[in-house]
């Protein structure tokens, strides 16, 4: 038993720094979320004594529901729409000729040279009424001159696309560059056009890198906060704006505690799913001798 | 038998590289057609013209008397085996074989009943539910081969299908594809660089060198009958002469070749007097004895010394010095350990031949020459390798 522990040991050893980061950075942050969220708000923006199940019930009131749902909305519409426009690009850019590839990545990652926020400003100004985008779009006649587009749902949407696409494109690039593409000669080869052997045997034949697309885009549209308090408008919140407001504005930490633990649980669900369809075991192969 | 698939004048470049350049072939109803050649003779850019992957610069490809030259893979009645199978690693074996039938949308038991048919012709049905990362590499050969013919394909196109696998395997795996051919009579073109695996599957085969088809036969006529140097030296191994015709006798000549006084030829090309002929000896047309034969008209025999012996068993090569000729002669043996006394390195010899074995070639170059296995004198001595380029992409 000793023997066996002290030849782990370096394991261990090797293994406690990021426990340890994990444990005290993220595990105990997570609980103490979820204690609070139990106890009573005190008037001055504190944490009372006792214990009580109030903010957890609190949920379950008619406005909640519908911020929460339209939080699932918008961040499942955000990873659809994503994955929509990843899929092909993360193909063309795996299939492009050695130095076109690394410029094309480059494009991809040069959004994040700039400043999250800075770039969500960048959109208030293309899209405001004066705006170079809308009057562009105003011009082509494809919205009315008076059109808003600022402040509405479309423009968080279109915002939260455009901060979630590069985290979409590049594990879906990271699994097509691996892919075997003569597998999409031979689908072809068997009668399948174009499009369905995109799809019946690229997508399939990429779907871990397509899984953590979807976790990348899906967790962080879920908790999403600044895209909807900068361009959006009171039919844009989401349940970040929510928390947000619980603690800055009401200053009723517990009533936070209890939207972010929610949040959290909401973000768990979809993960352990990925994680399990990713964890799908495989058997080993038999060798000639074995197989014939 | 009536004419399948014809190419007529196909070409395909590649940059400046001629792939394929100017290839005429038809191929008739249930033949095994191989093409055969070195690695980058432009076979497999040929294949991908056939199967639709590729499109030719110029010539015109007719399956059934219709024109395929425009029409995109999915859409020609012709399947593929792949050299890396290319199964696909996310569907079972049921379901990989299913494919083409599913996408051809199929009723579910006209599907279920084809794809039994093939598990059973494959002798796979007990692996149907397995994925290709958990079966063998022959086994991943023959669902390859199945998921190509469930679609019952005019002609079934294999690129080097038996290349990745061992030596024992390949020999196996060999005769499992001629018994599917045998079973199912479709059209196969088989595309290898292996003469064994051509000789020994092909109805027919065209040997291909430089995007270019050299000569086109049967096995026995491609050995026999070679008509260019390259032919006779990449199948088989033979010995060159280069001579003049010094003489007629009727159907045969008598060649002048330094160092052979008086070699006598059948002389099917009515070569005249003076004219140049290149002619090809293979190794075991060649008799090697201790004693001179019995002088006839019809036999050409020489006196040399044995320059170097490998035995092999079934046969031993002996290379044989006759006056700066390095000629290879292959003999079996009987009785070898009884009373044979085999010859062994350094005796003099007595080498002969038939005037019908030795076969007048059309074409000849010293580069040809070069492929035929001889060898070394000194250590140290290798022969320059032919620039091994890859096969077209």
């Amino acid at each position: 038993m000793s023997r066996h522990l002290r030849d782990r040991l370096p394991e261990w050893l090797v293994t406690l720094p990021p426990m340890g980061w994990l444990a005290v950075l993220f595990l105990l942050p997570t609980v103490l979320i979820f204690a609070i969220s139990l106890r009573p708000a005190d008037p001055f923006g504190g944490i009372g004594a006792g214990w009580t199940l109030d903010h957890v019930r609190a949920l379950a009131a008619p406005h909640y529901v519908i911020i929460a749902a339209r939080t699932v909305l918008f961040s499942l519409l955000t990873t659809a729409i994503c994955l929509f426009l990843a899929l092909p690009t993360g193909y063309y850019i795996a299939r492009a000729p050695g130095r076109w590839r690394q410029t094309l990545l480059l494009l991809v990652v040069v959004p994040f040279w700039t400043s999250f926020l800075i770039r969500i400003f960048a959109w208030k100004v293309l899209l405001h009424p004066d705006g170079l985008f809308k009057q562009a779009l105003a011009c082509l006649r494809l919205v009315s001159a008076d059109a808003a587009l600022l402040y509405h749902p479309p423009a968080v949407l279109l915002v939260m696309v455009y901060t979630c696409l590069p985290f979409a494109i590049l594990p879906v690039y990271a699994a097509a560059e691996k892919f075997d593409f003569q597998l999409l000669e031979a689908a072809r080869d068997l009668g399948a056009g174009r499009f369905q052997a995109f799809l019946r045997v690229f997508v399939p034949g990429i779907r871990r890198g397509v899984l953590t697309a979807v976790l990348v885009v899906l967790i962080p549209a879920l908790g999403t906060y600044v895209i909807p308090d900068l361009v959006g408008g009171p039919t844009s919140e989401m349940i970040g704006n929510k928390i947000a407001q619980r603690v800055f504005v009401d200053r009723n930490l517990p009533h936070a505690g209890a939207l972010a633990a929610l949040l959290t649980l909401g973000v768990l669900l979809p993960m352990a799913a990925v994680l399990v369809l990713q964890a799908r075991g495989r058997r080993r192969a038999p060798t000639d001798e074995e197989g014939l | 038998m009536s004419a399948l698939l014809e190419l007529q004048d196909v070409a395909k470049a590649f940059g400046r590289v001629r792939a394929v350049d100017g290839v005429s072939l038809t191929l008739d109803r249930g033949e095994f057609f191989s093409l055969l050649g070195p690695s980058g003779c432009g076979k497999t850019t040929l294949l991908r013209i056939i199967a639709g992957f590729e499109t030719p610069d110029a010539g015109r490809v007719l399956l059934n008397g219709r024109d395929i030259t425009a029409l995109p893979p999915n859409r020609r009645p012709v399947n593929t085996i792949f050299q890396s199978y290319a199964l696909f690693p996310h569907l079972t074996v049921r379901d990989n074989i299913a494919f083409g039938l599913r996408v051809a949308r199929r009723t579910r038991r006209e599907i279920d009943d084809a794809v039994d048919r093939m598990l059973a012709l494959i002798q796979m049905e007990g692996h149907a539910h397995k994925k290709p990362d958990q079966i063998s590499g022959g086994q991943k050969q023959r669902v390859a081969v199945a998921r190509a013919l469930v679609n019952q394909p005019s002609v079934l196109l294999l690129d080097e299908p038996l290349a990745a696998l061992d030596l024992k395997l390949r020999q196996r795996m060999l005769m499992e594809l001629d018994l599917i051919h045998d079973q199912v009579g479709i059209t196969f073109l088989y595309v290898t660089h292996d003469q064994g695996e051509a000789m020994s599957l092909s109805d027919r085969i065209a040997v291909m060198d430089r995007g270019r088809v050299l000569q086109t036969g049967t096995p026995a006529e491609i050995y026999e009958a070679p008509r260019s140097s390259f032919v006779a030296a990449f199948i088989g191994d033979t010995n060159f002469f280069e001579g003049r015709v010094a003489g007629l006798d009727g159907d045969y000549c008598r060649l002048a070749i330094d160092g052979f006084a008086d070699v006598r030829c059948f002389n099917d090309k009515q070569i005249g007097p003076d004219q140049p002929v290149f002619l090809s000896v293979r190794p075991e047309k060649l008799h090697i004895a201790r004693e001179a034969p019995a002088a006839k008209p019809s036999i050409n025999a020489y006196q040399g010394r044995v320059d170097d012996v490998i035995y092999l068993g079934a046969m031993t090569k002996y290379w044989v010095r006759v006056d700066g000729h390095r000629l290879a002669v292959h003999r079996q043996h009987s009785r070898f350990l009884l009373d044979e006394r085999p010859i062994v390195w350094g005796e003099t010899v007595w080498i002969s031949w038939h005037a019908d074995d030795g076969y007048m070639l059309e074409r000849f170059s010293e580069a040809d020459a070069r492929l035929v296995e001889r060898p070394p004198e000194k250590i140290g001595d290798v022969p320059d390798d032919a620039p091994a380029g890859e096969d077209a992409p």
